[in-house]
């Protein structure tokens, strides 16, 4: 079918892998993501907490750069680079992260339900599954790019000035990393995807998701006071994901106590196996949403 | 038509919402360019749908190239492009991009996709405004895009539902012109859904009717234009009125219309040369010659009748109803 031939002509060349499809989607939507300069400049200003915590790195393992900035040689530093450094940073992070999620998220899926392109996609050798893998993987790459890769670069770094003895006594640390964020990507990105799928409209979803954090966790806390419980903060999505992260980077905060599963929970905490749960049933109400809504066709029922 | 049927339904049942919308349909489709007619909720979409693997099957099989659609719609992906009825598009990107994009899903590198993104555009007549985002376009503007998307990677079978939906008639005659061009290339073929009796009639050599989700009828329209082909329409400048004896006197049936229009059906052993010469012996000139055939109004009108109902909301474009009978009636 050249252009100057216009000629209808079928398609015999060579097709890309089925697997490979998936990335068709976050090639396409990165170039709608940035083309907001706002939300570049956001981006860029997400690697702030990595530039700090490179620098503190630096200076903690390097006695003449501290000497340089007034510190005393015999003078230890404030706080030890750990488990409580990473989590503390993935804290931050991930509060940055979120505010990326609200702001991407929404623009992935709604644009194709509002102009109706699902049947679009799905009449092509592309599934349902695919789309979602798709659209989350742009979520994944947007939020890992700025909460599990750079601190997995830091934490190469630190591994590297402070030799092998700090590998060896931090080898779990990696592992923590990587699961947290993990798990908060992909819950942020399935509940990002699910409620703008369910209501299509980009800025309501944007502030059904801020809502959805900020209202649960108000009700929580109402809900513990009314019924005199501590029970409430499961509805608290951050102290949920605080009580894991703290489980995974094996600390504890000032007011915390160290939580293990079900049997050995403390009064005013939640336990460990309850937060999962917690995460379990939100990302299957999420998953749930997306299979009622992402269909080529809604079937109205009656 | 090829031997291999293009569709083969078979006891081919969907249930939405509780409600069995198609019912076990049953028909074998070689055409290579399929009508798929019915009125209002006759469920001509829900079987676009099904066989484009929206809608699993309650009962029985759809195979497509003698594939079967459950087993193997991932496989027969590749080989269909489809148009959708309603708007569907991705709005702020162009049209090259959403072109290119979607041709990319369907299994098309990247470089090939772009390639054939601009000539799809070039093709239906959009090479001009393929860098402005689609959301932009004029209705008639999208559905050219919606077409463009689904040949850009080169599909064999392309489902068109209402395809000339919004057009105007400039739109709407560039749209049929296309579909013949696609339906004429070799291997391919199209099932083309419309409320519009001469969009089908125009393009399609095959019909398959369905009324409340049941076969109304199979209509082989390229056997039926073959066996009513000596029946004629002519249309003469000067006078026309000793005509008609003249042809008489070859063996023709005739009748004549006004001063300028007869129709006439001719023996086997009159030749059309031998009109025009009994015309041009009496200074007229024949301007217009077609084949009156069985329309498919009248076929449609049949099947709606035999299945106890009426036609529905289909629509002649631009004629009134016809006024001939069943089987060239003069």
């Amino acid at each position: 079918m050249a252009v100057y031939k216009r000629a209808y002509k079928p398609y015999t060349g060579s097709l890309t892998p089925t697997w490979s499809r998936f990335l068709i989607l976050p090639r396409y939507a990165f170039r709608t993501v940035f083309r907001s300069k706002i939300l570049t400049g956001y981006f860029v200003l997400c690697f702030v907490p990595f530039i700090v915590s490179l620098a503190i790195i630096y200076l903690y393992n390097n006695p003449i750069a501290r000497t340089l900035i007034g510190m005393r040689e015999d003078q230890n530093f404030p706080f030890s680079i750990g488990g409580r450094f990473f989590y503390y940073l993935l804290r931050i992070q991930a509060g940055m992260a979120f505010l990326l999620n609200i702001w991407v998220g929404p623009t992935l899926v709604s644009p194709d339900l509002v102009n109706n392109a699902l049947p679009l996609y799905l009449s092509r050798p592309f599934s349902r599954t695919e789309y979602v893998i798709g659209k989350m993987s742009v979520l994944f790459m947007l939020l890992g790019g700025i909460t599990l890769i750079p601190d997995l670069l830091l934490y190469g770094i630190q591994a590297t000035l402070a030799g092998g003895g700090w590998f060896m006594s931090h080898l779990d640390l990696a592992g923590a990393i990587v699961a947290s964020s993990l798990i908060w990507i992909a819950l942020m990105s399935l509940l990002s995807l699910a409620m703008s799928a369910w209501v299509k409209w980009r800025i309501a979803a944007s502030g059904l998701l801020f809502g959805f954090f900020v209202v649960t966790a108000g009700f929580g806390a109402i809900f513990n006071e009314v019924v005199r419980t501590y029970w409430g903060k499961v509805l608290n999505i951050d102290y949920v994901f605080s009580v894991i992260w703290q489980d995974l980077f094996n600390v504890s905060t000032v007011t915390g106590i160290s939580r293990r599963w079900v049997g050995t929970f403390r009064e005013q905490d939640v336990p460990v196996g309850i937060a999962w749960l917690v995460l379990a049933a939100l990302c299957s109400a999420a998953l749930f949403m997306l299979n009622k809504r992402l269909r080529a066709r809604e079937v109205v029922r009656g | 038509m090829s031997s291999r049927p293009v569709i083969e339904l078979d006891n081919f049942q969907i249930d939405l919402g509780g409600r069995p919308i198609l019912k076990r349909l049953t028909c074998a489709l070689h055409g290579r360019c399929i009508g798929l007619l019915g009125p209002n909720g006759a469920g001509k979409s829900t079987l676009i749908n099904a066989l484009l693997g929206f809608h699993a099957p309650s009962f029985g099989t759809a195979r497509l190239f003698g594939r079967d659609i459950r087993a193997e719609i991932n496989v027969l992906r590749h080989r269909i492009g489809y148009m959708p009825e309603s708007d569907s598009f991705i709005a702020e990107m162009t049209g090259v991009q959403f072109v290119r994009y979607m041709a990319e899903l369907a299994g098309l590198p990247a470089r090939q996709a772009l390639e054939r993104a601009h000539e799809a555009f070039f093709y239906v007549g959009l090479g001009e405004a393929r860098y402005r985002r689609v959301g932009t376009y004029s209705l008639g503007m999208k559905q050219m895009a919606k077409l463009a998307q689904a040949i850009a990677h080169g599909p064999r079978l392309l489902f068109l539902d209402e395809p000339t939906n919004g057009l105007d008639p400039p739109g709407r005659n560039r749209m049929l012109r296309l579909i013949r061009e696609i339906r004429d290339t070799e291997g391919m073929h199209i099932v083309l859904s419309s409320h519009l009796l001469r969009d089908v009639e125009e393009c399609c050599d095959e019909v398959f009717i369905l009324k409340d989700g049941r076969v109304a009828g199979q209509t082989n329209l390229e056997a039926e234009r073959a066996a009513n082909r000596k029946f004629l329409e002519l249309e003469v400048s000067g006078q026309a009125s000793s005509l008609p004896e003249a042809f008489q006197s070859l063996g023709c049936e005739c009748a004549l219309f006004g001063n300028t229009r007869l129709k006439l059906v001719l023996p086997d052993a009159v030749e059309i040369r031998e009109l025009y010469a009994i015309a041009a012996q009496r200074g007229t000139q024949i301007r217009k010659m077609t084949y009156r055939r069985d329309s498919l109004e009248d076929i449609f009108l049949t099947a709606m009748e035999a299945n106890g109902g009426e036609a529905g909301s289909l629509h002649r474009a631009g004629s009134p109803r016809s006024n001939g009978g069943r089987n060239g009636r003069l």
